[in-house]
C-alpha cells in the first residue's frame, strides 16, 4: 500500500517473543509462547476458540500485559514481563504496531476520513492537510475514497473493516496485527477484506494474523502457528502444516474447520 | 373567572418567566454540567479517595431536599459571614444540585461507550485524557442528551423554589399579583399554565435534538 522502509526482506527479527505467559486470575491462558516475526513476514495464528490467540496478539502491542516472558522489538526495548513493565516500554510496543480488530472499533462519531487521520493529526501532530492527502491515498487503494465523508454506520461490514485497515496503516507501523478481521462479516464480504490483506502482504508489510480462513493462510502466510490451550502445539510452513500435520490435535482442529459436520477426523 | 385579570397578569408572568426563570435555569444548568463532569470523573477514578469523594457528593445532593440546599446557601451561609444575593444564591444551589444528578447520567454514559473504543484509541497512540476528550465524551454526550434534557426540564420547574428566597421569577410574580388581588386560584392556575407551556416547548425541542443526534450514532 505504500513504500515501506526496510522491507527489502532483510531476515532480521522485527519481534522476538520468548516464554510469554498470561493468567487471568487462576486461569493461565498463555503457557509459554515463543514467537519470532521477521520483517516482511506474514504469520498466521490458528487454533480453537479460547486457545489464547487474541490474548497473544494483544500482548504484542501492550493491550494485554503478560505475566511472564520477554518481548524484544528490533531497535527497541527488550521487555521482561517478570518485572512490571514500564509504561514507556508498553508505549514503544504500541507505537510500532497497529491493530485491526474483529469488530473494527471505528469511531462512530467521526467520518471515514476523520477516523483515518485521527491518529496522525491528534497524536503524531502531522499537519491536517498532509494527513488527509495521505489518508485519501490509502482509502483510494482500498477503493473507499468516495466514502471519505460517510459515517462508519453507513458502510457495509466489509467496508468498515477496510477503513479499519486504513486507519491502522495511516500511522505507518512496522507491524500489523489482525484479530480475526473477517469472522464477524457476512460470507460474501470476506473476500474484499482478505483481498486487501493479501495486497499488503505482497507489498512486504509485516503481519501477524489470527484467522480461520485457511485458504488465506495457505496463500499468504510464511508460517502458521497452531495455538492450542495456551501453547504453540505446532508450527510450520502452511503447506506442510495443513497437508501433513504432525500433531493429532492439529489434525483434529483442521478437520473440524474443513468438515464441521463430521464427528471423527478421518485418518 | 376574572378574564380581565387573567389577561392583564399573563404578560407580567410570562415576561418574568423569560427574563427570570429561563436564564436562571440555563445558567444553573450550564454550570451544573461542568460540576457534573468533574464529579463523574471523580466517581470513575481508580483512586479510591477520589472516587469516594465523588460518591459522597452525589449522595449528599440526592439525599437532601433541594429546598433545604437553597436555604442553607441563602439563609445559612450569612451566619458564617458569607452573604450572597438571591439570584447568585439560587444559581449556586441549583448548579450544585444539577451537578449531583447529572453526574450520575454522565458516569453511566461514559461507561456505556464500549471498551473497544478505548482500545482502538490506545492502539493509535492516544493518551487517556485525549481519548476521553476526543473519542469517549462525544459519544457519551449523545447517549446522555435524553436524560439530561429531562434534568433540564425538571430544573425549569424547580426554579419556582427560588421564589422562597425572593428571586424575581415567574412564580414569584404570580404570588405578588395573587397577594394584591386575592385571586389565588386564578393566578396559581395561570402560572401553572405558563410553566406547562414552557415545558411543552422544551420537550418538543428535546425531541428535535434527539432526532438530529440519532443520525450519527
Ligand atoms: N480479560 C479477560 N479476563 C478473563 N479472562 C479472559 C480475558 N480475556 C480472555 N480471557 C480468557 O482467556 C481465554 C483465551 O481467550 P482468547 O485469547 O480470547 O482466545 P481466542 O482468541 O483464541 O479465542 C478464554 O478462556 C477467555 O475466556
Ligand atoms: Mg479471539
Amino acid at each position: 500500500m505504500s513504500e515501506r522502509p526496510g522491507t527489502t526482506s532483510s531476515p532480521t527479527a522485527l519481534l522476538r517473543a520468548r516464554g510469554i505467559r498470561k493468567s487471568f486470575g487462576e486461569h493461565e491462558v498463555l503457557r509459554g509462547v515463543d514467537l519470532d516475526v521477521r520483517r516482511g513476514q506474514v504469520i498466521a495464528l490458528i487454533g480453537p476458540s479460547g486457545s489464547g490467540k487474541t490474548t497473544l496478539l494483544r500482548s504484542l502491542n501492550g493491550l494485554e500485559t503478560p505475566s511472564a516472558g520477554t518481548l524484544e522489538l528490533d531497535g527497541g526495548p527488550a521487555i521482561d514481563f517478570a518485572r512490571a513493565p514500564r509504561k514507556a516500554d508498553r508505549f514503544a510496543l504500541r507505537d510500532r504496531s497497529a491493530m485491526v480488530f474483529q469488530h473494527h472499533n471505528l469511531f462512530p462519531h467521526l467520518t471515514v476520513l476523520q477516523n483515518v487521520v485521527e491518529g496522525p493529526v491528534h497524536v503524531r501532530r502531522t499537519p491536517r492537510a498532509q494527513a488527509e492527502a495521505r489518508g485519501l491515498e490509502l482509502l483510494d487503494r482500498v477503493g473507499l475514497a468516495t466514502k471519505r465523508d460517510a459515517y462508519p454506520r453507513e458502510l457495509s461490514g466489509g467496508q468498515q473493516q477496510r477503513v479499519g485497515i486504513v486507519r491502522a496503516l495511516a500511522l505507518g507501523p512496522d507491524l500489523l496485527l489482525f484479530d480475526e478481521p473477517t469472522s464477524a462479516l457476512d460470507p460474501e464480504l470476506v473476500g474484499e477484506v482478505l483481498g486487501v490483506m493479501k495486497e499488503l502482504a505482497d507489498e512486504g508489510w509485516t503481519m501477524v494474523v489470527v484467522t480461520h480462513e485457511l485458504s488465506f493462510a495457505r496463500a499468504v502466510a510464511d508460517e502458521v502457528l497452531f495455538l492450542d490451550d495456551g501453547v504453540v502445539r505446532e508450527r510450520g510452513r502452511p503447506r506442510e502444516l495443513f497437508v501433513n500435520p504432525r500433531e493429532e490435535r492439529t489434525r483434529a482442529f483442521l478437520h473440524r474447520i474443513l468438515h464441521p459436520l463430521d464427528d471423527e477426523p478421518s485418518a | 373567572m376574572d378574564w380581565g385579570l387573567f389577561s392583564d397578569s399573563l404578560w407580567p408572568i410570562v415576561h418574568r418567566g423569560l427574563v427570570g426563570t429561563i436564564p436562571l435555569a440555563v445558567v444553573s444548568f450550564a454550570i451544573g454540567l461542568v460540576i457534573a463532569l468533574g464529579i463523574a470523573l471523580l466517581r470513575l477514578s481508580v483512586n479510591p479517595l477520589l472516587s469516594w469523594l465523588g460518591r459522597a457528593y452525589v449522595s449528599l445532593i440526592r439525599g437532601t431536599p433541594l429546598l433545604v440546599q437553597l436555604f442553607v446557601i441563602f439563609y445559612g451561609l450569612p451566619s458564617l459571614g458569607v452573604v450572597i444575593d438571591p439570584w447568585p444564591s439560587a444559581v449556586v444551589a441549583f448548579s450544585l444540585n444539577v451537578g449531583g444528578y447529572a453526574a450520575e447520567v454522565m458516569r453511566a454514559a461514559i461507561l456505556s461507550v464500549p471498551r473497544g473504543q478505548w482500545e482502538a484509541a490506545y492502539t493509535i497512540g492516544m493518551p487517556r485524557a485525549t481519548t476521553l476528550r476526543r473519542i469517549v465524551l462525544p459519544q457519551a454526550a449523545r447517549v446522555s442528551v435524553p436524560p439530561l434534557s429531562n434534568t433540564f426540564i425538571s430544573l425549569v420547574k424547580d426554579t419556582s423554589l427560588a421564589s422562597l428566597i425572593l428571586v424575581a421569577e415567574a412564580f414569584r410574580q404570580a404570588q405578588v399579583i395573587a397577594a394584591a388581588t386575592s385571586e389565588f386560584m386564578l393566578l396559581y392556575l395561570e402560572v401553572a399554565l405558563v410553566y406547562w407551556v414552557f415545558c411543552t416547548v422544551l420537550s418538543f425541542g428535546q425531541d428535535r435534538l434527539e432526532k438530529v443526534l440519532e443520525r450519527y450514532v
